[in-house]
């Protein structure tokens, strides 16, 4: 029981995929324009990271050794189509603002990196809970950015005004805008770690 | 960390020092000053007077509770930023922005790398760069020049001397021609702009009492120079220019507008962000040229050399690597 | 289990296995998204020109007049207006505009399709000219005259600021989808009363034609260009610009001048 909670709680602060291991840098830094993009990026990510984690998790031992790469990649790859379509379908809103980046989720390093260092080695469960920590870890690390990035361009978050939207620094919202808070909380959150 | 470097003999004494050299460019840059003082008067002062006074506040309260460190304010280079960042800002700012340019510039721009000496780009330039993309509308409307006798009417908002050209040039508008301001006005500086960008004239001659103080070498300056030329030069000769635009005016108007002076021998000069050898700094001047032609030909901003100058410092570490020969060394 | 050994037959086995099911699954979401997908693309390229458009029953099938796409709206058989799929150059790229007439050549909206511009600056064309509390600024409900121009080159519209180029650009897109507007009207115009009416050329626009298209068409009734001086000493010869050299003037048509002179 322990072990499964240690799991989950892994991913969200002491291995977080983007304060601590930087990962997925491509979707963070491009899709953290507003909070609630931010937040979506991570929601779609966690549901093909636990997905994927489960289902590599099962079949890890039918896959030899030398094709694990491949294989890892067709499942995920599945799992991303099969997102992007669905939220296409049925969330146009939240396409529209992501779409070019649903199917980068596929490249996405938290993914495959999950598949290989932990879905790969341990059994169902915990593999589950990994990805679901990892994902929660990604959507808090993209959400919190995406506030940020949002309060200081637009004055808003969450669309909720915080103060006029004259006084905001619109880089960023644009990509110079993105490296720079990424770099800001980046250092605090090592600060505070230690 | 405090590590004393020992070479060899001989030495050279001089009384060279940090804070001397700052001294010595913000003298050099004063006649300008005093030139966008008459022109934009009271703006001018206020928007100076904030932006120094604010980066050296920030560089001092950093140093002293974020670095824990001696400040170090006493060497001017805060003060030359402060200047060259208000050189670079409309004189009619608001004094929010302008507070805003100043902590980017030194928090971000400087002592996030670890302070003087130690930041890859010029942090005058990251303050402005960082406000001209934050604040657009603010920062490209530029007041009507006060001074002389008003023969640039439309210099009151938006279409400035470089967003004229680039209209010219970039969409072959022959009809804006006629509203770009006299060769002498902007060789003088009777138009808008930025505070500091505005008289050609009093820039070049700061630059040469630099060059001729030895503060800098002539390399950066001549060769981004030599390039804008040569690039507009050659924009003329290929046919790109409108009707009623010769390649001469052309040449003319494209080195005494916007902040070509102003970068080529204050900016890009500065010591920390530029390369150490005679044709790093040559190599470094091209590049510069060549981005800001670029930009001005072709880019989404009527002005390049901000962004030329930053992107080039960012190559500082890579034409630091041409070394001089040593001595005795053989040619292989 | 296990682990399954890395020989080429298990390689090979296990990869088409997970390939195969990986199909099947991705053919089995495909299809049953698939019809929602294309009516959610259907139902936006809709919104754009309804969001344009009076209100109206049908629209017709786009035709595409002078280059442009035009999308026509009927209420009945009674044409109502036309959106307009539009574009020109800014100021750093393309423009694309859907802009919507009524039939009595009144903007009745646009909708930024695509643009490129100066995040900030240029990109306040999204909202600037439909500004219902800035009339200097506001184009809706305006009369389309195919010249509109911005405030400093002599117009009564007022540019977004710090962003003239842009401005121009825009309202050029606008005046060129007028055009298209008008020539496109002519024809639904007749079209619609007169089944399969032969092609009513620019010259001849006379029965069934609106006032404002008669106007512009018809030289006879219109023979001073904007600068106040008569069409034929205004444009000379095919092609010359304008007297007074407004350098937009350009010869359309037999004796027109489209283009104010602002000079």
């Amino acid at each position: 029981m322990n072990k499964a909670l240690k799991t989950l709680t892994n991913g969200i602060l002491r291995e977080n995929p983007t304060f601590a291991l930087v990962l997925g840098m491509c979707p963070t830094l491009a899709t953290t324009t507003s909070a609630i993009n931010g937040m979506s990026m991570g929601l779609a990510t966690t549901a093909v990271l636990i997905c994927s984690n489960i289902v590599i998790s099962l079949l890890k031992n039918l896959i030899p050794d030398k094709v694990r790469i491949p294989a890892f990649i067709v499942v995920i790859a599945s799992f991303v189509t099969m997102v992007q379509l669905l939220v296409q379908a049925y969330l146009p809103a939240i396409y529209d603002a992501l779409g070019l980046f649903i199917p980068l989720i596929v490249v996405n390093c938290i993914v495959l990196g999950r598949a290989e260092a932990f879905a790969a080695k341990n059994n169902v469960g915990l593999s589950a809970l990994d990805g679901i920590g990892m994902g929660l870890g990604f959507t808090l690390a993209l959400t919190i950015l995406g506030a940020i990035r949002e309060l200081l361009g637009t004055g808003k978050i969450f669309d909720f005004a915080i103060f006029p939207e004259n006084y905001g620094m619109l880089v960023f919202v644009l990509a110079p805008g993105a490296f720079i808070a990424l770099a800001y909380v980046m250092a605090l959150v090592n600060k505070l770690k230690k | 960390m405090q590590k004393l470097i020992v070479s060899p003999a001989p030495h050279v004494h001089n009384n060279d020092s940090v804070r001397k050299n700052m001294l010595l460019v913000i003298l050099a840059l004063l006649p300008a000053y005093v030139m966008s003082v008459i022109e934009f008067g009271w703006g001018a002062l206020i928007t100076a007077a904030i932006s120094v006074a604010a980066c050296v506040l920030f560089e001092w309260l950093i140093t002293k509770f974020l670095l824990r460190e001696t400040p170090m304010i006493g060497d001017f280079s805060a003060v030359l930023t402060g200047l060259l960042l208000a050189f670079n800002l409309p004189s009619n700012l608001p004094w929010w922005i302008v507070l805003i340019g100043a902590l980017v510039a030194i928090g971000v721009g400087k002592m996030s790398f670890g302070g003087l000496g130690q930041n890859p780009f010029n942090p005058a330039l990251v303050g402005r760069v960082f406000l001209l993309i934050s604040f657009p509308v603010q920062m490209t409307t530029w007041p009507r020049p006060l001074g002389f006798a008003g023969s640039y009417v439309d210099a009151e908002t938006g279409a400035t001397p470089l967003a004229l050209l680039k209209q010219a040039v970039k969409a072959g508008d022959a009809s804006v021609v006629s509203q770009l301001p006299d060769l002498w006005d902007a060789f003088l500086g009777v138009m808008g702009g930025s505070l500091g960008e505005v008289s050609a004239l009093l820039l070049l001659i700061g630059g040469l009492f630099l060059i001729i103080t030895r503060v800098i070498t002539w390399h950066i300056p001549v060769s981004i120079l030599a390039t804008v030329t040569l690039f507009a030069a050659v924009t003329g000769w290929c046919g790109a220019l409108p009707e009623g635009l010769t390649t001469s005016q052309y040449i003319a108007m494209t080195l005494c507008t916007g902040g070509i002076m102003l970068g080529a021998f204050f900016m890009a000069t500065d010591y920390v962000t530029s390369p150490m050898t005679a044709w790093g700094k040559i190599i470094f001047g091209v590049g510069i040229g060549v981005i800001v032609m670029v930009i001005r030909t072709w880019g989404a901003y009527p002005e390049g050399m901000s962004f030329a100058i930053l992107i080039m410092n960012a190559c500082v570490p890579l034409l630091n690597h041409i070394r001089p020969k040593r001595f005795g060394e053989k040619k292989k | 289990m296990a682990k399954l050994k890395s020989t080429l037959l298990n390689m090979i086995l296990s990869l088409t296995c997970i390939a195969l099911v990986a199909a099947a699954l991705l053919s089995g979401v495909y299809l049953l998204t698939q019809e929602n997908i294309e009516a959610q693309k259907t139902a936006k390229q809709l919104e754009a020109i309804s969001a344009v458009l009076p209100t109206h029953e049908r629209i017709a099938d786009p035709e595409t007049v002078q280059g442009l796409v035009v999308h026509k709206a009927y209420t009945g058989d009674t044409f109502v207006g036309a959106a307009v799929e539009t574009e020109s150059n800014g100021f750093g790229g393309k423009i694309r505009l859907m802009v919507g007439f009524d039939n009595d050549s009144h903007i009745t909206g646009y909708e930024v399709l695509e643009q490129v511009e100066t995040p900030g600056l240029g990109t306040h064309i999204v909202e600037w000219f439909k500004n219902a509390n800035k009339a200097g600024q506001n184009i809706i409900g305006r009369k389309a005259t195919g010249a509109m121009t911005v405030s400093k080159d002599g117009g009564d519209v007022d540019a977004i600021t710090a962003a003239t180029i842009s401005s121009r650009a825009f309202l050029e897109a606008v005046n060129k989808a007028y055009e298209a507007y008008t020539e496109g009207e002519v024809e639904a115009a007749s079209g619609a009363s007169q089944q399969a009416a032969p092609k009513v050329s620019e010259d001849t626009g006379d029965a069934g034609v609106s006032p404002a298209v008669a106007a512009e068409q018809n030289p006879e009734q219109q023979a001073t260009c904007e600068c106040g001086k008569p069409i034929e000493e205004c444009c000379k010869t095919k092609g010359t610009p304008c007297e007074g050299n407004c350098g937009k003037c350009k010869h359309d048509g037999e004796h027109q001048c489209k283009h104010n002179c602002k000079k």
